[in-house]
């Protein structure tokens, strides 16, 4: 029996989780997914989506909240090389390119080195080529040296039509490729990738059964996936798999004003104002014009974002992990009060207010994960509308586009606006914003802006 | 083709516009592929629970139980020879008589999922269900069990094939040489999933017991949840404990919710709960605890390390937090009839339902399934739940479960089921179940509404 258990426990003012009095063990949930760090290594020939995938997870990692980096070999090879000439650096006999790659390889194991062991990063990710078995037993060797967990994912594709497009959209505002037409650079590019050919050694069934991977074929139509050992790689394989590529559009907007907004009142459960209708109007005229295809509206269980969707007249379903932020004994209340009332809270908010949560209530940091099945329906799905409200919808834009936890809680969102993200290269997304130009009274919080608001 | 969404588009008062999305459109059969002793009936009664719990009515088709229904009597083997024309016959027509069940499962009662649970180990088969499936709009996924290791196949024939009624008089040598020929019946004329003859059809092959998988054209939630759930499930031996936390002071006045301390008789709980657990043994035993004190407090006494979860903080019970069933009777009566007419679906004003607890408690158990020895100190409303799961309890009777204080449940996963055992760690505590009182109208008189409330303070 340890002694001095059990041990007082006192609530942390700012998040309202309960400890020992003195600093003991405590692990907080959202951030204890693995013991060791994880070096996620992707496999494949260029043009396979390497770099797309491995931006697209460092992104979802890091909005779960698991601290992810990604490290492109090809940015350190930049670098070193400044001017890229031509494929013929490429060439496996180039012995003097081979040298220059190796140690751009060491030079980014070095710097994932630094992110996971000193600067406590969680995962790091290794984006390069990696096609023969020698440079992974060099990465394996590397992480088994220092306590990392090495997951393996390998992009494999052989329909041309997929590949051009690739290049077409990415190769070609490539800095390599800067001076270059387009003819030129592709050409040179397929050449590149014809180097890389000769010795590209897949991940191999029997060979490689002892390693931990998941092979993407065809642009995510198989899957082939060996010995997941923890959480966080079990995690990964289901994000994986529920992202596509087809080219669809994302609108998120908050409900119509509502008679509390009016009164600068925070949540609850209230209908929508007079000028709320009246953008619930406006919002569906804007969709009969865009004429989207196939559109699923998605709104949350409370009464001001099921009214909106109800003005549009189509169907849709409800959400409730999409109601707005519970502010707990806040609830109803406007600023000035919660400052009255409770004067510590308010300005505990203010230090931090991505983890601050409201006495019976949530923070930020609670919303993502209740968020999060949310984001994985958004990934498998086309062309959708969600209708939600401030809080959720800073969560959701933060994912989008990539903001940290400091900037989520302060992101733009006004009201009567609608948000369109299309997805651009490398798996970010494109934002315009879109005005329905109902005037909203101002609140203290909502500021409406009549620029576009620049993130 | 999409189908329009007709169930859960406009909003209705009290029904459940699902705090969860509807999962698909059309129904979907889960087809099992693999010779006999690959985990297919496990898995597919697995799957069954897993997905009746998360709220996706699902039903399982057994051919083998057809079988024995049509057969009455097992003889030996020779019944499964592919040369047995007269068996043969029978075999087709059961498995012919049970699509029609998955039909009339999907037509009159409402089943969105049907698992289809047969060896299935033959194309022209597998070819049979596909257009039965196409001609009723059916989508399919298969699920394909590979395995060659002679360990695990007689680790599993020797704990669900012993107690199968086939074997009921045999001794455990006679039973096994038997399977085994019967295995080999079926192994000649074995095709499995063709990676490249069947690329347009959607599937996951799972190889030694999970070391590997390969899944193929995933086309909607339903299966991606399906994929994500197969792939983390494991047969290792191992316990689950749950426990509520120690009696709280609220407990002790009769109060719900709310987010106190261990009343006395709750901290001896604790201590009680350290030393049981040092006493079982358990290797490398994690401990999970909800956000609130009473738990992290239980936890405390342990003198290891736990990890807090927000999901498994008790119902909120919105308006009605902190207050007794007598106050919630005389200040909302007409709630407090709703609830017990409807207790699963029922969201407290302000507040959630069961259903909703469910819901928030998926990844709870996705991580439990994962993970090996663990021990769970929650609270009354979320044992029930996990517990609904892990006893393949249905929604009606969640909410009833009984989940005394100062009990520890251990649950071990046996044969396809799960085996439990309830330890009371001698520590009086009040009780804190409530049944179902007689008259559950709203025009009821408060006599009636109280008749069941448990003694407090």
């Amino acid at each position: 029996m340890v002694e001095g258990y059990p041990r007082e426990l006192t609530q942390n003012p700012l998040r309202k989780i309960w400890m020992p009095c003195k600093n003991g063990h405590i692990a907080h949930r959202r951030v204890c997914m693995t013991n060791c760090p994880t070096l996620i290594v992707t496999v494949g020939l260029p043009a396979r989506g390497k770099t797309y995938i491995s931006k697209k997870l460092t992104r979802y990692l890091n909005w779960i909240g698991v601290p992810t980096k990604e490290f492109n070999v090809g940015q350190y090879r930049r670098e070193c090389l400044k001017i890229y000439k031509s494929f013929e650096f490429f060439r496996p006999d180039n012995e003097e390119g081979l040298k220059i790659r190796r140690q751009c390889a060491l030079s980014a194991l070095n710097d994932v080195r630094q992110y996971l062991s000193v600067e406590g990063g969680q995962v790091a990710v290794f984006d390069a080529t990696n096609t023969t078995r020698d440079r992974r037993r060099t990465i394996i060797m590397f992480a088994e040296q220092n306590g990392y967990r090495v997951f393996f994912v390998e992009s494999v594709c052989e329909d041309p039509e997929v590949i051009a497009q690739n290049i077409v959209q990415v190769k070609l505002g490539n800095p390599d490729y800067i001076d270059c037409n387009s003819d030129e650079a592709i050409k040179d590019f397929m050449k590149r990738i014809k180097c890389y050919e000769s010795s590209y050694q897949p991940l191999d069934e029997v060979l490689d059964r002892d390693l931990s991977y998941i092979k993407i074929m065809d642009v995510g139509r198989r899957y082939l996936v060996n010995r997941v050992v923890d959480h966080v790689q079990s995690r990964i394989v289901y994000y994986l798999m529920n992202i596509h590529i087809t080219p669809r559009s994302i609108y998120l907007c908050r409900h119509g004003e509502s008679d509390l907004n009016i009164k600068g009142r925070i949540g609850g459960d209230s209908g929508l104002s007079d000028r709320g209708k009246e953008f619930a109007k406006r919002l569906r005229n804007f969709l009969q014009e865009q004429n989207i295809k196939n559109l699923k509206v998605w709104t949350s269980q409370m009464k001001r974002t099921i009214q909106t969707a109800e003005i549009l007249g189509v169907s849709y379903e409800q959400w409730k992990s999409l109601n707005e932020i519970d502010a707990g004994v806040c609830e109803e209340m406007m600023y000035e009060e919660i400052q009255e009332r409770y004067p510590l809270e308010f300005a505990l908010r203010d230090q931090d207010k991505y983890r601050y949560r409201y006495p019976k209530g949530e923070s930020y940091e609670d919303l993502v994960q209740r968020l999060e099945p949310v984001i994985m329906e958004l990934e498998r799905q086309e062309n959708v509308l969600v209708i939600c409200h401030q809080a959720v919808l800073r969560c959701l834009l933060a994912y989008f586009l990539d903001k940290t936890a400091d900037e989520l809680p302060y992101l733009k969102c006004p009201l009567h606006t609608v948000l369109k993200l299309t997805p651009v290269a490398y798996g970010n997304f494109f934002l315009s914003s879109l005005f329905q130009n109902v005037n909203v009274q101002r609140s203290t919080e909502d500021a409406l802006q009549t620029v576009p608001a620049h993130f | 083709m999409e189908l329009p969404q007709l169930e859960h588009t406009r909003l209705r008062r009290h029904d459940s516009a699902a705090s969860v999305p509807q999962f698909c459109n059309s129904p979907t059969m889960i087809v099992m592929v693999g010779l006999p002793a690959r985990g297919k009936t496990y898995i597919s009664k697995k799957l069954t629970r897993y997905l009746n719990w998360i709220g996706v009515p699902t039903k399982m088709f057994n051919v083998g139980q057809y079988r024995r229904e049509a057969v009455k009597i097992y003889k030996n083997f020779e019944f499964f020879k592919p040369d047995n024309e007269e068996a043969m016959k029978i075999r087709k027509a059961c498995a012919a008589a049970a699509l029609k069940d998955v039909a009339l499962y999907f037509t009159k009662e409402q089943g969105q999922v049907a698992v289809f649970d047969a060896t299935n180990t033959t194309r022209e088969r597998r070819a049979i269900i596909l257009s039965f499936a196409m001609e009723m709009g059916y989508k399919v996924f298969f699920v394909e069990s590979i395995c060659d290791d002679p360990e695990i196949i007689a680790e599993n024939i020797r704990q669900v094939k012993f107690g199968s009624p086939d074997y009921a008089d045999r001794d455990i040598d006679e039973a096994m040489e038997d399977f085994t020929q019967r295995i080999d019946c079926y192994r000649a004329s074995y095709m499995p999933i063709d990676d490249e003859k069947d690329r347009k059809l959607s599937y996951i092959k799972i190889f030694d017991v999970g070391s590997r998988y390969l899944v193929n054209r995933v086309q909607d939630h339903i299966q991606s949840r399906i994929v994500y759930y197969l792939m983390n499930i494991h047969v290792t031996p191992r316990s689950i404990y749950l426990s509520r936390h120690g009696e709280s002071e609220l407990n002790l006045l009769g109060r719900i919710g709310g987010d106190t301390g261990l009343s006395p008789r709750g901290q001896k709980y604790a201590s009680a709960l350290a030393t049981f657990i040092k006493g079982q043994k358990i290797i490398d035993l994690k401990v999970w605890t909800s956000h609130m004190k009473r738990t992290v407090q239980t936890a405390e006494a342990l003198g290891v390390q736990y990890e807090q979860w927000k999901a498994l903080n008790e119902i909120d019970a919105g308006v009605c937090e902190e207050l007794t069933y007598e106050e919630i009777q005389e200040n909302f009566p007409e709630e407090f009839a709703l609830r017990d007419q409807d207790k699963y679906r029922y969201r407290y004003p302000k507040g959630e339902s069961y259903e909703d607890l469910v819901h928030r408690l998926e990844p709870v158990i996705m991580e439990l399934e994962r993970q090996e020895n663990v021990l769970v100190i929650c609270h009354q409303a979320v044992m029930r739940c996990l517990l609904a799961y892990f006893l393949d309890k249905p929604a009606d009777e969640l909410p009833y479960l009984r989940c005394p204080l100062h009990t520890v449940l251990k649950l071990t996963p046996i044969a396809y089921g799960c085996k439990v055992e309830s330890f009371f760690l001698n520590i009086e505590a009040v009780n804190t179940h409530r049944e179902r009182p007689l008259n559950v109208n709203i025009t009821r008189n408060p006599e009636e509404a109280l008749q069941t409330v448990p003694d407090h303070i």
